[in-house]
C-alpha cells in the first residue's frame, strides 16, 4: 500500500483527514491531492464540516453540568457504587486538569480485597432487607442448593450449618461476581438478623482474616485456594467473627 | 467527561432535554452495571451505553407522530448561528448510524478502532457508513436534496 504508483482510495482520504493513514503514506496522499483539484476540495470541504461541528456543538462542554446529572445525586441509592472504578474514572475526568482530584482518587484506588468485600456487602445489603423473596433456592433444599451453585460457580459451594451460632440456612442465590459467577448464602436468626456468605474467584492471596465495616454492617474477608469468602452481617463484630470462624472450619473440613 | 458525553448526546438528538436525559440514563445505567465492566476504557463503554440507549429511544419515538419545529430560536447561537442551523438541518438528514459515526470521529476525535467497538461492526463498515455520511452533509451544506441524489 505503500507504493507512490498505486492510487489513493476513498477510504485513503477519509483515513488522512482523520489521522488514521500510516505516516509513511501520508505524503503520497498529499502530492496526489496536489494534483487532483476536485478531490483536495471534497477533502477541504470534510474539514469545514468538523470546524462547523465543533463550532456549533463545543459551547456545550462549557455549558454547566445540570444538577441532575450530578454523581452525587445519581448516587442517592442505597447501594454505594461511587467508589467503584466506573465512578472514580468519571470523577477522574471530570475533574480533569484538577490534579488534586485526580490524585486523590488515585490513593483511593480500592485494592482487590476491598472491592471485592464492598460487591459482597452490597449484596448483602440488597438482599437482606428482602421479606418474601431473599433467594432463589431455598434452605429445604440445601443438596440441590450446593450442588447447582457448585457446578455454576466451578469450585465446591459448601453451605455450613450454623445451628450452634444460632443460625439457620435461609438458602442461596447465584451473582455475577468481579470475574464470573459468585455464590451467595443466606442464614437467619431467632430474632430475624441475618448473616450472608459471599463466594467468588479471586486473585487476593490473603488467607488472613480482613474486618470491614460500614455504619450498619460488618464484614470479614478471607481467601483460599483461589476462591474469596466474605462472611457480613450487623455490626456485632464479636458475633460476626464467631460466624465466620465456624463458616471457616467447616470449609476446612469440608475440603473444599 | 460527562461534558463530551453530552455534546456528543446533543449533537445525536439536536434536542436539550432529550440528550441530557440520554446523559443521565447512561450514567445511572454505568453505574448500577458497573460490576459487569470487564475494565478496557470507560470512555468507550459510556459511548457504547449511550448510542444503544438512543437506538432504544428513537425505536419507542417511532411509534409516536413526530412534531417539526416551525420556527428556529438558539438561544446560544451566536454570529455562525445560520452555519450552526445548517449543520443541524444537515445532520438530521443522516440515517442515525451514520449521524452516530460522523460524531464519534468528527466531533468526539475518536479512533476508527474505537467507533466500530462502539457500534459493534467491523471497521469496514465504520469507514463506509463515515463516507456516505460526509457525502450525505456534504450535499445538504450545498443545498442539494440528499433524499434524491443517490450516494454511493
Amino acid at each position: 500500500m505503500n507504493d507512490r504508483n498505486i492510487p489513493v482510495t476513498e477510504d485513503e482520504l477519509h483515513a488522512y483527514v482523520d489521522g488514521e493513514l500510516p505516516a509513511e503514506r501520508r505524503a503520497d496522499v498529499e502530492a496526489w491531492l496536489a494534483a487532483h483539484a476536485e478531490e483536495a476540495e471534497r477533502v477541504q470541504s470534510w474539514r469545514a464540516m468538523a470546524e462547523m461541528l465543533h463550532a456549533r456543538y463545543d459551547s456545550v462542554v462549557q455549558e454547566p453540568v445540570p444538577a441532575r446529572l450530578e454523581l452525587e445525586r445519581l448516587e442517592r441509592r442505597p447501594r454505594q457504587w461511587l467508589y467503584g472504578a466506573v465512578a472514580a474514572a468519571l470523577v477522574a475526568f471530570v475533574a480533569g486538569g484538577a490534579a488534586g482530584w485526580v490524585a486523590h482518587g488515585a490513593a483511593n484506588a480500592p485494592s482487590a480485597f476491598q472491592s471485592f468485600t464492598a460487591d459482597a456487602l452490597d449484596a448483602h445489603r440488597l438482599y437482606v432487607v428482602e421479606v418474601r423473596h431473599p433467594v432463589e433456592v431455598g434452605g429445604n433444599e440445601r443438596d440441590h442448593l450446593q450442588a447447582w451453585l457448585t457446578r455454576r460457580c466451578g469450585w465446591t459451594v459448601f453451605a455450613p450449618n450454623l445451628e450452634a451460632s444460632g443460625l439457620k440456612l435461609v438458602g442461596g442465590r447465584l451473582l455475577p461476581g468481579p470475574s464470573g459467577p459468585a455464590s451467595f448464602l443466606m442464614y437467619e436468626g431467632a430474632s430475624g438478623e441475618r448473616y450472608t456468605i459471599y463466594t467468588a474467584k479471586t486473585e487476593s492471596g490473603a488467607t488472613q482474616m480482613r474486618y470491614a465495616k460500614t455504619d450498619k454492617d460488618g464484614a470479614l474477608f478471607w481467601a483460599d485456594r483461589g476462591v474469596g469468602y466474605v462472611v457480613s452481617g450487623g455490626s456485632d463484630r464479636d458475633r460476626l467473627t464467631k460466624v465466620a470462624r465456624a463458616v471457616y472450619d467447616q470449609a476446612e473440613q469440608n475440603g473444599t | 467527561m460527562i461534558p463530551a458525553l453530552r455534546r456528543y448526546a446533543r449533537a445525536l438528538t439536536r434536542d436539550v432535554d432529550a440528550a441530557d436525559d440520554l446523559v443521565q440514563d447512561t450514567l445511572v445505567r454505568a453505574l448500577r452495571s458497573e460490576r459487569l465492566f470487564l475494565g478496557g476504557d470507560v470512555r468507550s463503554w459510556l459511548y457504547t451505553i449511550l448510542t444503544n440507549l438512543n437506538k432504544n429511544r428513537r425505536r419507542s419515538l417511532a411509534r409516536r407522530p413526530q412534531f417539526m419545529q416551525l420556527t428556529e430560536n438558539n438561544p446560544d447561537a451566536s454570529g455562525t448561528e445560520a452555519e450552526g442551523r445548517d449543520i443541524e438541518k444537515a445532520l438530521a438528514t443522516l440515517v442515525e448510524e451514520q449521524r452516530s459515526v460522523l460524531l464519534l470521529v468528527m466531533l468526539e476525535g475518536m479512533s476508527y478502532r474505537e467507533v466500530a467497538d462502539i457500534q459493534g461492526v467491523p471497521i469496514g463498515t465504520v469507514m463506509s457508513r463515515l463516507a456516505r455520511a460526509r457525502a450525505h452533509v456534504k450535499a445538504s451544506l450545498e443545498g442539494e436534496r440528499p433524499a434524491l441524489r443517490r450516494v454511493k
